[in-house]
């Protein structure tokens, strides 16, 4: 029993989904905030608006951009439910942030550069180079956040196994 | 000078709405504050209040309406005032239950009532105020709209005016400070509220690639960057609120209801003194 309070396995069991919700709402929303500050505002390599964009890359674009304010915000507000609850499980909660952060990075760097073509990472340079790393980033943060969900569930598994030989 | 003349009439009529405005919310409160059955009445509220009077009508009044008359950059700067800032300020300065609480009871229920009825449910309603703010900017800016605005002074007034109510109508059907007639729950209200924010920054977009008629596009860009940022800042504030509401209330709900209210298991009772094998 001992191992099943220290760590507080029930709650998180209870609160798995939201640990992992929480993170890929705050994964989602950080990554389009780095997106913001450091590409657009602060490299100024984004253009705020490219004359190739298609109509539905407006769209695309606006419905994001305000999503991820709300998913930011949320996300935090989850994580404090989270730990309100004392059910805050940081390996789920990282698996999440990484597989949503790489999921929109994946999302924006295919479909909103490429097939919408709102923007592009840089201007006036060989963009090939630019483009694999964006994406193998973000396919990298995406099998780094999986590879940690499965393990999160692994432990919660062997802990219960653990209980149930104490017991 | 029509321009003078122009610019004379609005400043004396934004004005003195204002100057009104201030007045009537500091004679309620010195009148609910002599109420010794009454709590005092926050000074925090009266602050936000003042404030939120100023950034409207600095908006409408003076010299940024003077600018905002030939500068397309002022005007969207005015406009992030006029129809966000101010009318979040001025909401959380929850000026109806000050009015309830003023008035005497018989006058207070007949406002109640007001506020009950469907007519104010049906602009109070999250999409309803939503359509009226964002879709009367598309309306202003991608129509003939803002260059007849500039011609003729009644339209000038009436946008303004709309721009505020719609601004205010906005912020209390996503954040219930003061009584309303129907509470929507805080994932419906989430999901017009993302709608709505969408809609502002795909305007936003939209201007800076074609600006309305007459205005220079190097003004067109600045003003369409400026509502786009601007807008967010002032949405980020609504956002932090509406869910620190949530987040309270999902504790309220814990202690008081501890059971599956909407889905979610509040309590852990039960898998806690579950046998374990």
């Amino acid at each position: 029993m001992a191992v099943l309070q220290g760590k507080n396995w029930t709650n998180r069991k209870s609160y798995q989904k939201r640990n992992l919700w929480a993170g890929i709402l705050f994964g989602l929303g950080f990554v389009a905030f780095l997106d913001e500050t450091l590409f657009h505002q602060l490299l100024h390599w984004h253009k705020f608006y490219d004359k190739s964009t298609v109509a539905i890359g407006l769209v695309s674009d606006g419905l994001f951009h305000a999503f991820s304010w709300f998913a930011t915000v949320g996300g935090l507000y989850l994580v404090a439910d989270l730990r309100r609850r004392n059910a805050l499980w940081h390996k789920m909660f990282w698996g999440g942030k990484l597989l949503g952060g790489g999921a929109f990075q994946l999302y924006d760097g295919t479909i909103q550069h490429k097939v919408m073509r709102i923007h592009q990472i840089r201007y006036h340079v060989d963009i090939v180079p630019y483009d694999v790393v964006w994406n193998g980033s973000a396919i990298v943060m995406i099998v780094a956040g999986l590879l940690l969900i499965k393990s999160a569930r692994q432990n919660a598994r062997s802990a219960e196994k653990l209980v149930l030989h104490a017991t | 000078m029509p321009h003078d003349f122009y610019i004379s009439t609005t400043d004396w009529l934004f004005g003195m709405l204002a100057l009104l405005a201030i007045l009537f919310y500091g004679v309620a409160v010195f009148h609910s504050n002599r109420q010794s059955r009454l709590r005092k009445w926050p000074r925090r509220r009266i602050v936000l209040w003042v404030a939120g009077v100023l950034a409207s009508a600095s908006a409408v009044v003076g010299p940024l309406a003077e600018l905002s008359h030939d500068f397309f950059t002022w005007h969207m700067a005015g406009h992030l005032l006029l129809g966000m800032h101010g009318p979040l300020l001025l909401a959380l300065a929850a000026p109806m239950t000050l009015l309830l609480r003023t008035l005497p009871v018989r006058q207070a229920r007949k406002v109640s009532h007001l506020l009950k009825s469907p007519l104010a449910g049906f602009y109070t309603h999250p999409i309803t105020a939503s359509i009226l703010n964002i879709g009367g900017l598309w309306l202003l800016y991608t129509t003939g709209l803002f260059a007849a605005m500039h011609h003729h002074l009644w339209l000038h007034v009436l946008i303004h005016m709309h721009v505020f109510v719609a601004g205010y109508l906005f912020t209390i059907s996503l954040l219930y400070i003061d009584p309303v007639s129907r509470r929507y729950s805080y994932r419906f209200r989430t999901v017009v509220f993302i709608a709505a924010l969408a809609g502002h920054g795909i305007l936003s977009k939209f201007l800076y690639a074609y600006p309305p008629a007459g205005v220079p596009i190097e003004q067109a860009r600045a003003g369409a960057m400026l509502m786009y940022y601007g807008g967010d800042a002032v949405d980020l504030v609504l956002i932090i609120l509406l869910f620190r509401n949530w987040y309270h209330s999902a504790k309220r709900q814990q202690t008081h209801i501890p059971s599956t209210t909407d889905g979610y298991v509040y309590s852990n009772e039960t898998t806690q003194n579950a046998p374990a094998g």
